[in-house]
């Protein structure tokens, strides 16, 4: 190892900090109650807990069940910690200061208090155009329309710029090569580009919690406090991971697939030291990879899917050597640290006290099903579990403004657009994840549409002329979405895995309510809808308002076999409060007055 | 194998087609027709209950459970309200021994903030006319309400405390009387809308007809909300219920903050209001689930989706004014319904004059919830001649009120 100081705790991956090269600042102690535990400048509490071998920090309001990080991206809310007395924070985003004290789950409640006023945010800036989400397709629209000359506002949640599959350490880590963890510099090559561009505003760390139309465009509500009003929004807001239920699903310790790469990409800090990595879908095989690379056990890669089914799909994969080329390079990766590939497996449950210390690993039926007979179960030592099936769109902000979406294969809705990203609301364009899951490619080429596209009709009165490179773009966006339709057809999520479930799983998370109690609802209560179920038994109402189990709950409600044809978890998508916002914000969002046409050129989109 | 088997059919169970005849016909599983079949069933008549969606997914499941009677003035709403809450309370004790089906009913009393010395003034005197008239209205001085409700504002003149008012959870409310007509042998068909009334000769109701089919019935009990208007068309009857829109914002789970219904003095003259302007008044209130509700904001905007953040922003304000650590806690979700109004102010309970069999249930405006057990004890005793438990009158179908004349433009 080069000269670098000791990393203090044995999840902090020294493997991760040498590839990307880092110089990290000299740790310093936070509180956590009474101890004291070690932190490095620019780490999340989150990972600076699980360094320090604390995997759970909260304790349920109901079942007094522990929790710790799960998505690791800020969608599920189980890893809030109350810091310095005020109000829980989620422990995955948020970064610990010198000074600083969490509390642990026997401390009681901090109470509520006033905070300080707020700075008078100030009238609503002006701009062009907003562009929501930095990642690969974010970052394409905001380059793409800035360089058309459009004034950009780039707001996004994370700390850096980059999304889910560009996620760079914290700038502190002084990474010489951030993107060695994905092997592709395009986030930094962005970052820069867009930092040095003139015409582009970065809001990093913020997120809009209001959209609404307005006056020749829309406001956007920021929890920074304080709103931007725009002529046009790119919605390029990505998806978080689906998780389904199993029993033990809630023990600290098991991960979303995503949550666990991007505890490594992002923090260079390990979920556990013995990982499996199940669920099914082409994510799985980077995460093992990434999960090896840093050095943890990595005990398998499950797929409840079988490949054979690849074999049909060729004609589609063929003429993608890049992804193809890209899967042997992470089969490589596996190969070289003997890690098994299964198919038709599944974690069934997992076990343990206060976190995961074993799995249940089942052999499925190709409906999902697990075989019947001990013989096809098998325990598994492991103290994390990486488990992913896929994505959920994050359509809150394009259902606010009344974007059409229609369910995609899984029966989650997703975005409607054209070819350049044009959503049914004039003025609102879409591009990534949230029109279809489609991978970090496509996200780009539509991030880089739409950006041409927004330019293109708020600069021109009538329809703007499509160039060369547009048609080539277009042509690219194509082929990818028929790939990713292919990955669809191949990695689907199959019914069976509701007899996974017993009476006593948690289906929603954050309210604790077991599958007894929706089957209550459902057979007694006559509670047959999806809203009705949500309204009897609470399910989808806590703090990540159904982001988790909305999709599971859609499925287990769906009058035909499960998901496919006959799920629409639509109903339970729209949440016209995008993200959690201190009520003193909302009372500062009164009316904004308008800037007027005169100071911000606004006019009406030409759509 | 099904992992959720669909409700039982059978004599407890709900069907996707409807029985062939019933003695009654209820149109809407909303709060209000859930009751109106808790009480015909308890009558012993076969009821029928027929829902185009889900049960409660209509306004009931965008409302809260607020059973008030300190928001009420003296006269046929109070006495309405004052049945209602004496019923409500009943029920809570029925069904809290079935397992599961508690209504999460709590009796936890609403206490009104004056923050003004006018306004105690005009608290007070309201309070007076209130206790007259049956209301149990205690006034507080701010350091006795301050004790009850330690994170109120330090800046308020004083306040009356009303042990009567409660909550329940409607949507759970609604299923759960319902889930007792049905044992008691009524049926609930969900799914299917009603798209017919039939009449014999003499103009009187034979047969409701319905997506899923047809059931033949003497008596039909219009309890659709929003949708009564449509209903009572298709027999030629005329009832202006209209919507009035309505926000609530939900925080995050908190440790027991706010402990009764607080709400400030000035929501009495809003509720009133004529204004098809914004009203907002602000009730703050804990459920079970320890997030606070915080509601509701009131306008005429016919059945516009929208979501208005600077709605939100005056509902956010006025909680804040009442308990300023509301600042750093955060919002969740904020939902939207359209409560059913008419002209008057006051709900339809009653039969329709021109279409013998036909009663309307509908109108409740904001106040649903806590009205609907005294809604189905008068429609009860309206169809099977009983004495009626209150006067009738004032929430007649024809009252010159609701006269197509009578109609504000
Ligand atoms: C946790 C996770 C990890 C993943 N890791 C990989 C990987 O390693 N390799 C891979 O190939 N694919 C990965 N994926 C798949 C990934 O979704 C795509 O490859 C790609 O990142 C999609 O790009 P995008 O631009 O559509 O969205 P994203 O990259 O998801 O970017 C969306 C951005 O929008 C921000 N945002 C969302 N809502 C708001 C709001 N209301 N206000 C402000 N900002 C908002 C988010 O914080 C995020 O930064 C991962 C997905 C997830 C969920
Ligand atoms: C924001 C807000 C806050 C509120 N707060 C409170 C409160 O705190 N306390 C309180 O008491 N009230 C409150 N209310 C009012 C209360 O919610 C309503 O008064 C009550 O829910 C009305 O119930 P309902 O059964 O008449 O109507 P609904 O619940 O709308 O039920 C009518 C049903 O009829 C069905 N239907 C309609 N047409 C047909 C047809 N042709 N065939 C078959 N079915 C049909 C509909 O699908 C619907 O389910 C509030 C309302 C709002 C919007
Ligand atoms: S782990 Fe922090 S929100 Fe999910």
């Amino acid at each position: 190892m080069t000269g670098r100081p000791e990393l203090p705790g044995e999840l902090r991956s020294a493997a991760a900090h040498e590839r990307a090269g880092t110089a990290p600042g000299e740790p310093f102690e936070i509180g956590y109650g009474q101890a004291r535990i070690p932190a490095l400048p620019g780490e999340t509490f989150g990972a600076a807990l699980t360094a320090a071998g604390v995997r759970s920090w909260r304790r349920t309001r109901f079942g007094g069940r522990p929790r710790g990080l799960f998505c690791g991206i800020g969608a599920c809310f189980d890893c809030l910690l109350p810091v310095n007395g005020g109000p829980p924070v989620r422990a995955c985003l948020t970064e610990a200061a010198p000074g600083d004290t969490a509390a642990p789950p026997e401390a009681p409640l901090p109470r509520p208090a006033a905070p300080p006023p707020a700075d008078d945010p100030g009238p609503p800036r002006g701009y062009d155009v907003a562009v929501v989400g930095a990642g690969p397709a974010g970052l394409a629209a905001a380059l793409a329309a800035a360089d058309r000359g459009q004034r950009v506002v780039l707001v996004d949640a994370g700390a850096r710029p980059g999304g889910q599959y560009h996620r760079q350490p914290p700038r502190p880590f002084g990474a010489r090569r951030p993107e060695a963890l994905q092997p592709d510099g395009t986030a930094r090559a962005a970052e820069a580009a867009l930092t040095a561009h003139p015409l582009v505003t970065l809001h990093s760390g913020e997120s809009v919690w209001a959209a609404e139309p307005a006056a020749d465009g829309f406001t956007l509500h920021l929890t920074g406090g304080g709103a931007v009003r725009v002529r046009a929004v790119v919605v390029a807001t990505g998806a978080h991971d689906l998780a389904l239920p199993f029993p033990g699903w809630d023990l600290p310790g098991v991960f979303t697939a995503g949550g666990a790469q991007a505890l490594v990409k992002g923090q260079l800090t390990l979920p556990g030291r013995r990982v499996v990595v199940a669920g099914t879908g082409p994510l799985l095989l980077p995460v093992a990879a990434t999960l090896a690379e840093a050095g943890a056990t990595v005990l398998g890669v499950f797929d409840a899917n079988h490949p054979a089914r690849w074999l049909r799909r060729l004609p589609a994969a063929l003429g993608h050597a890049g992804r193809l080329r890209e899967a042997a390079h992470y089969l490589r990766i596996l190969r070289r640290h003997r890690i098994p590939v299964r198919y038709r497996r599944a974690v069934v449950a997992a076990h343990g006290g206060s976190g995961v210390e074993a799995v249940t690993l089942a052999r499925l039926a190709p409906d999902w099903t697990p075989l019947p007979g001990a013989r096809h179960r098998r325990r598994l030592a492991a103290d994390a579990v990486a488990v992913g099936f896929g994505f959920v769109a994050g359509v809150e902000l394009p259902l606010a403004l009344g974007c059409a979406t229609v369910p995609d294969p899984a029966g989650l809705p997703v975005v409607v657009t054209d070819h350049s990203g044009r959503t049914s609301v004039a003025g609102v364009y879409a591009a990534g994840e949230v029109t279809g899951v489609g991978g970090a490619r496509l996200a780009a080429v539509e991030g880089e549409l739409a950006g041409r596209a927004v330019a293109a009709d708020l600069a021109a009165t009538g329809p703007a002329p499509a160039t060369g490179a547009d048609a080539r773009l277009r042509r690219r966006r194509a082929r990818l979405r028929r790939f990713a339709a292919a990955l669809a057809e191949v990695y689907p999520v199959r019914p069976g895995w509701r007899g996974w479930l017993d009476g006593d799983t948690l289906v929603c998370r954050c309210e604790e309510v077991p599958l007894s109690r929706i089957r209550h609802a459902v057979e007694d209560l006559a509670a047959t809808e999806p809203r009705a179920v949500k309204l009897t038994t609470r399910a989808g109402m806590g703090m990540c308002q159904g982001r988790i189990c909305g999709p599971a709950l859609a499925t287990l409600l769906a009058a035909g076999s499960g998901a496919g044809p006959g799920v629409d978890a639509t109903p339970l998508a729209g949440r016209p409060i995008v993200a959690p916002v201190p009520l003193g914000t909302v009372a500062a969002a009164a009316r904004p007055p308008d800037p007027g046409r005169g100071d911000h050129g606004l006019d009406s989109p030409a759509r | 194998m099904a992992l959720l088997k669909r409700p039982r059919s059978g004599p407890s169970g709900t069907t996707t087609t409807p029985p062939r005849g019933a003695d009654v016909v209820v149109v809407g599983a909303g709060i209000v027709g859930a009751a109106c079949a808790d009480e015909l069933s308890a009558a012993g008549l076969s009821t029928v209950v027929v829902e185009r969606a889900g049960v409660g997914t209509g306004t009931t499941g965008a409302g809260e459970g607020n059973i008030l009677v300190s928001d009420k003035e003296p006269g046929p709403e109070l006495a309405l309200a004052l049945l209602s809450n004496a019923l409500w309370r009943r029920i809570g004790e029925e069904v809290a021994g079935s397992p599961g089906a508690g209504i999460a009913l709590e009796a936890k009393g609403g206490i009104v903030v004056a923050t003004g010395d006018a306004e105690l003034a005009a608290l007070h005197r309201f309070a007076d006319r209130q206790r007259a008239a049956g209301v149990v209205a205690e006034p507080l001085d701010p350091a006795r309400a301050r004790e009850l409700e330690p994170y109120l504002t330090p800046d308020l003149a004083g306040a009356v405390h009303y042990p009567q008012d409660m909550q329940v959870q409607p949507v759970l409310a609604a299923a759960t009387l319902l889930h007792r007509a049905r044992a008691r042998g009524a049926r609930l068909v969900t799914g299917a809308e009603v798209v017919g009334l039939a009449r014999d000769r003499d103009g009187r109701i034979a047969a409701v007809r319905t997506t899923a089919g047809d059931v033949a019935t003497r008596y039909v009990v219009n309890a659709a909300g929003l949708g009564a208007p449509a209903v009572a068309a298709l027999a030629g009857a005329h009832l202006p219920v209209q919507p009035r829109r309505g926000f609530i914002l939900v925080t995050e789970p908190l440790p027991p903050m706010v402990h009764a219904k607080v709400y400030d003095a000035d929501y009495v003259s809003n509720v009133a209001s004529d204004d098809s302007g914004l009203r907002t008044s602000t009730v703050v209130e804990a459920t079970d689930g320890g997030t606070i509700l915080i509601g509701a904001s009131r306008e005429r905007v016919g059945l516009d989706p929208g979501f208005r953040v600077d709605v939100l922003a005056r509902l956010a304000q006025q909680a804040i004014r009442l308990f300023p650590a509301l600042a750093g806690v955060r919002a969740i979700r904020a939902y939207r319904g359209f409560r059913p109004y008419l002209p008057d102010h006051l709900p339809v309970i009653g039969a329709e004059p021109a279409v013998p069999g036909l009663l309307h249930a509908a109108g409740h405006e904001g106040a649903g919830i806590g009205l609907a057990p005294a809604t189905g004890r008068l429609i009860r005793q309206l169809v099977t001649g009983e004495e009626p438990a209150l006067d009738p009158a004032p929430f007649r179908p024809d009252r010159p009120a609701l006269r197509p004349s009578g109609v504000p433009a």
